[in-house]
């Protein structure tokens, strides 16, 4: 993927200096608790301005998952929406790629990798906006 | 103050497809219902407390069709238990004292099909199939795989869901549907998000209900004691931090916190309780809620359920009027409605879906983002 131009699809994504994507989260600096994307204060302890920022890594397991075959007007389906346990520590939501959209081909716990693909696979209007997607873990 | 709080009229319109009515309208209706279930006027009400999630002043607009006598308005919205936060709002009013008569009235008009949220800040992309699903079918689906996952439910468990409410809505003339759908057609239907299919998912329609909240002294002074009905308990909980709650909404914790405090303020407890209607949004969330609400032990729902321990003639009868699965879900009107299907329960007034002997029924919806509440009501 060229780096040039590439911006983050949601508040999931960061850059790093080399602008290659990160999946991002928040450590609270309290109680140790992950959360994705940025924020401030911690909803688990109510510390505040305690957060640091981190990569919340690209391995995990699939927690719970749903495969959706009705969604809003334009949306491609089906696909499947995939809650994921962070092997680090943390959950996080994404689509995933590269499996059957078919609970037979899913299992609770399986392991999965973290894949950044421009967002424009899903969306034709979001070229040149990187997202994250997971698929079954790639070095398994 | 009164610390006996009642519910002296209650009652809903059917809920459908109204092309020409406002939500507005569809609160006069219903409060007209309620009023006249208890022989009260407009005039009579001191304080009024109305439900809507997609337009403000509802309430005073409402007054405007009905009478416009001045009174407090408030309107309140809480996604799915906006209703009965409308209800607990009137109950809170009537036991500080500030009043002793307020109506309570919940109304919606829906948009069709899947409801669609709003782009959220900080996402420069809409995240609906981008960052798996935000719709509601797909939500109630991954809670109910939350389900499957620790206890082996399974797709016809929760179908069988479907089958008992549409069971139970052949007998409620107020059910926007009123047709027995068998297992196989339960399954069969079109899949909207696994383990969800279509049967298995509440239908978006317009509608309102309303009930009428009393002091006891008032209740007394009119004379209504053979037909009021107490409100035993009144919970309202958000949403409590669980590790996944930010990217799945924990629904199980934030009911369990509601029936919790139900039954810790009502001082009884769960085998106390004749009958529930709960927040069956979708299939997989009723047989969660039979745990969050100790109707039975955590991973016992399903076998509940199959047991027919829920079905009307069983132990604790769930979901009689046919749930939110047959009657239909106008999001504003959904928590009253349900207080609607109690009152009449207790009142012994429920016709062919009369649960035996019911003294005291339970409540609950949740709204996601999240809000639930829970009541529970007592014949005296
Ligand atoms: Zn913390």
């Amino acid at each position: 993927m060229s780096s040039d131009a590439l911006k983050a699809a949601t508040q999931f994504v960061a850059l790093n200096e080399k602008s290659e994507p990160y999946l991002v989260g928040s450590r609270c600096e309290a109680c140790d608790q992950l959360f994705p994307g940025l924020r401030q204060h911690c909803a688990g302890c109510y510390s505040r301005d305690c957060m640091k920022q981190i990569d919340l890594g690209t391995h995990g397991s699939l927690y719970s998952y749903t495969v959706v075959h009705r969604s809003y007007k334009g949306v491609s389906v089906p696909f499947v929406s995939a809650v994921v346990d962070m092997d680090g520590g943390g959950s996080i939501k994404g689509t995933m790629l590269n499996v059957p959209p078919d609970p037979d081909e899913l299992t609770f716990g399986m392991p999965l990798s973290v894949v950044f693909r421009c967002a424009s696979c899903i969306n034709p209007e979001a070229e040149g906006y990187v997202s994250h997607f997971f698929t079954p873990a790639l070095d398994a | 103050m009164s610390d006996r709080v009642y519910v002296i009229g209650a009652d809903m319109i059917r809920f459908g497809r109204f092309e020409d009515e406002t939500p507005p309208s569809l609160a006069a209706k219903a409060s007209l219902l309620a009023l006249d279930d208890c022989n009260v006027g407009i005039q009579d009400i001191q304080a009024v407390y109305s439900g809507n999630c997609g337009e403000t002043m509802v309430g005073q607009r409402m007054l405007q069709i009905i009478g416009q006598t001045g009174v407090p308005v408030a309107n309140v919205t809480n996604a799915c238990a906006t209703g009965a936060t409308a209800f607990r709002e009137a109950w809170m009013a009537i036991r500080a004292g500030v009043c002793d008569l307020a109506l309570a009235v919940g109304s919606e008009k829906m948009a069709k099909g899947v409801l669609v949220r709003k782009n959220r800040a900080g996402d420069a992309v809409p995240r609906e199939g981008l960052v798996g699903s935000e719709t509601m079918p797909a939500v109630f689906a991954e809670m109910g795989m939350e389900h499957a996952r620790r206890f082996g439910t399974t797709l016809e468990q929760f179908a069988m869901v479907s089958v008992k409410n549409h069971f139970h809505s052949t007998m409620n003339p107020k059910a926007m549907y009123q047709k027995e759908t068998p297992l196989e057609e339960v399954l069969g239907s079109e899949m909207i998000a696994y383990p969800n299919t279509k049967l298995m998912c509440s239908v978006n329609v317009d509608g309102s209900a309303a009930a009428v909240l009393c002091s006891e002294k008032k209740m007394k002074s009119l004379g209504l004691s053979k037909r009021a009905v107490l409100v035993k308990a009144s919970a309202l909980a958000s949403d409590p931090f669980t590790p996944r709650n930010t990217v799945m909404p924990d629904l199980n914790a934030v009911t369990q916190l509601a029936a919790n405090a139900a039954y810790e303020s009502g001082g009884i407890g769960p085998d106390d309780i004749d009958l529930v209607e709960l927040h069956d949004c979708f299939a997989t969330a009723e047989i969660c809620h039979y745990e969050n609400l100790q109707l039975c032990a955590a991973g016992e729902g399903a076998n509940l359920l199959q047991s027919g321990a829920t079905t009307l003639g069983g132990k604790i009868p769930v979901n009689v009027s046919g749930g939110l699965l047959s009657k239909g879900h106008p999001l504003g009107a959904t928590g009253i409605a349900n207080v609607c299907e109690v009152v009449m329960q207790l009142r012994g007034e429920a016709g062919a879906r009369q649960v035996e002997n019911a003294r005291v029924g339970m409540t609950h919806v949740v709204g996601l983002g999240s809000a639930c509440a829970v009541h529970i009501l007592e014949r005296i």
